[in-house]
């Protein structure tokens, strides 16, 4: 079982129920679930839009986009049914925050979903989940079925004359379901392949309908918005990044974790203070901030780094999906750059050409590299190859494999230099790692 | 009664198809976890698997295919009662997750998508299972194991062969 923790620093918001049972309908509604929706039912779609806008809450996936706005784009009137997609595929190598959302309270994925279908005026909500979390998937369709009993889904919810209904999904293994397009491809029955943009999903999206897309974690917050009042928890943060966000720290600390703490919390101390300090005490040599797409930090860039959209974007690289990635001074980064891109290169699509070429010779040459096989030209070449796929894509997968391979390469030149002409890896203890995934 | 009158599924799994294709506001909606539940009861996704579901959604064998084979999870051959998947992703592998894999190649005697003699485990190295902060972890199935060390795999191992003689025994 996921273990939680716990740290004095944090503010404990969206996992305020964790380990209190609010699995169950009743115990959920105990610790003042489903408050939030009647709430709206009793004031209305205008009103929950611009108090989502003036929590300052952004998409927790890893794009950053304000919620309250991404709602607005919805139009009033539309000929085609309107959707609410909770996007559950939680699959960015280090992050696993979702997974204690459904596992803890999943009530809250529910009443957020509704209130989301009740502001942009949608009769429909599909919880999509990734297939490997099969044992959430079953939580959260009891909690479902228990919705349904209780008159809070269905027909006339909470008594009124408003309908919603939520479908939940199970996918089966892939990361590039992940992104938005990708996610209602599978939706639909197929494969999990980016659709062109525009038009945005706001426009024409599930079904061709109009259809709001959240990550799990924010459509979880959303309650929590509406009952504290959006500028309430926008105070919570930092400028323009409203509340709090769960932050999974893991890799070389000390007490690796899902944490709950304040947009804009310094990077510095959430590896010394909250996950308690590189493990086996020894030194910090690199950081991936957001999950394993976001471009590596060095120690010296986290000193005054406050973990908002914006702060971690000026910094050079980006917040994600808050999935801190902490690496220590025994870890060879060719291999870390390595396993990195293995795994993009697994989980490209192919529908793109310099996504599906690109990350395939990254591997190839990255591979190589650290066997010892590589020339100083191979450095510059990765860097090339990296450089052609960004923005050439329909999807962001693209750009996910490309920015941290010129992190790595841009940061840890030297590192790739110690590898040529023959050089055994310095920090070999398996050699080349077997990257058996097919 | 399931619609279909030759199904190979249990009776309880045909009839749950039965719903799911009805529940979307399109049937093709249910094709992929439909494929996973029969792979669940069936083992793998089976030229009869494939012929079915394909007949229940309405659409070509090709078209199952098609979309059958971009998912990961879903598999055209049998694996182990017990498929044994290591995550070796970053958080993971920061935390020895290649000498945990190592520890189970050892101890079932097979490699990356190898199945066992007697078909009670298949192995494989799999991507980033959501678990990263509880590293490393692996899945069985569908249930998670976390916090491992090579010194853990020989039980958790155990445990699943008790698991299997008491099925037999019962």
């Amino acid at each position: 079982m996921p273990r939680l923790v716990s740290h004095p620093d944090e503010v404990k918001v969206v996992s305020k129920r964790f380990g209190q049972g609010a699995a169950d309908i009743d115990k959920y509604i105990e610790l003042g679930g489903y408050e939030a929706i009647r709430k709206c039912l009793a004031q209305g779609p205008d009103w929950v839009i611009e108090e989502m806008k003036a929590s300052n809450l952004r998409g927790r996936g890893g794009a950053g986009f304000p919620t309250g706005m991404k709602w607005s784009f919805v139009p009033k009137q539309s000929a085609k049914p309107k959707y609410v997609l909770i996007n559950g595929d939680e699959s960015e190598p280090g992050t696993c925050k979702d997974h204690l959302i459904f596992l803890h309270d999943p009530h809250s994925v529910i009443e957020g979903t509704i209130i989301a279908g009740l502001a942009i005026g949608s009769k429909m909500g599909f919880i999509y989940l990734r297939g490997e979390y099969r044992y959430l998937l079953e939580i959260t369709e009891k909690a479902v079925a228990d919705a349904y009993a209780k008159g809070f889904l269905g027909k006339n919810i909470f008594g009124t004359d408003t309908e919603f209904q939520i479908i939940t999904q199970s996918g089966a293994g892939a990361y590039e379901v992940g992104e938005e397009s990708a996610l209602m491809e599978s939706l639909e029955g197929k494969r999990g392949i980016p659709r062109i943009k525009p038009p945005f999903p706001a426009v024409v999206g599930l079904y061709g309908g109009p259809t709001v897309i959240n990550n799990a974690e924010t459509i979880a917050t959303v309650p929590h918005v509406i009952n504290m009042g959006g500028a309430a928890f926008a105070t919570i943060g930092s400028p323009r990044n409203g509340g709090t966000g769960l932050f999974g720290i893991s890799g070389h600390v000390e007490r690796p974790g899902v944490y709950e703490l304040p947009m804009g919390y310094n990077l510095k101390k959430m590896i010394y203070e909250v996950g308690g300090g590189v493990r086996g005490g020894r030194t910090l040599k690199a950081v991936v901030p957001g999950g394993s797409s976001t471009p590596v930090l060095l120690p010296e860039e986290i000193e005054n780094l406050g973990m908002d959209f914006d702060q971690v974007g000026k910094a050079g690289s980006m917040l994600g999906s808050g999935g801190v990635v902490v690496i220590d001074d025994q870890t060879c980064m060719v291999e870390f750059a390595l396993r990195t891109i293995s795994f993009y290169q697994h989980e490209s699509c192919g529908w793109c050409i310099p996504c599906r070429e690109g990350t395939d010779w990254l591997k190839k040459s990255l591979t190589r590299f650290h066997a010892g096989f590589g020339t100083a030209k191979d450095i510059d070449n990765i860097r090339y190859l990296a450089e052609n796929m960004m923005g050439r894509t329909f999807c962001p997968l693209g750009d996910a494999a490309a920015m941290p391979t010129l992190g790595f390469v841009k940061k840890f030149r030297k590192e790739f230099e110690d590898h040529l002409d023959g050089k055994p890896c310095p920090f070999a203890k398996h050699g080349a790692p077997e990257l058996t995934i097919v | 009664m399931s619609t279909e009158t030759m199904s190979i599924f249990s009776p309880k799994l045909a009839a749950r198809f039965d719903a799911l294709v009805e529940k979307y506001p399109l049937r093709r909606s249910a094709l992929v976890p439909m494929l996973l539940y029969a792979q669940d009861e069936i083992g793998y996704l089976s030229d009869a698997v494939i012929a079915e579901v394909a007949h229940r959604i309405g659409i070509t064998e090709l078209d199952v295919r098609n979309v059958a084979t971009y998912y990961s999870m879903l598999r055209f051959k049998p694996a182990g009662k017990y498929n044994v998947q290591v995550c070796t992703n970053i958080s993971c592998m920061l935390r020895g997750a290649y000498d945990v894999f190592e520890k189970f190649q050892e101890e079932l005697g097979i490699g990356h998508k190898g199945v066992t003699a007697d078909g009670l485990f298949s192995l494989e190295e799999v991507e980033c299972i959501g678990a990263c902060c509880w590293a490393p972890a692996i899945q069985v199935n569908y249930d998670f194991h976390d916090d491992l060390t090579p010194e853990t795999v020989p039980n958790i191992l155990a445990d699943y062969r008790r698991k299997s003689e008491g099925q037999k025994n019962a």
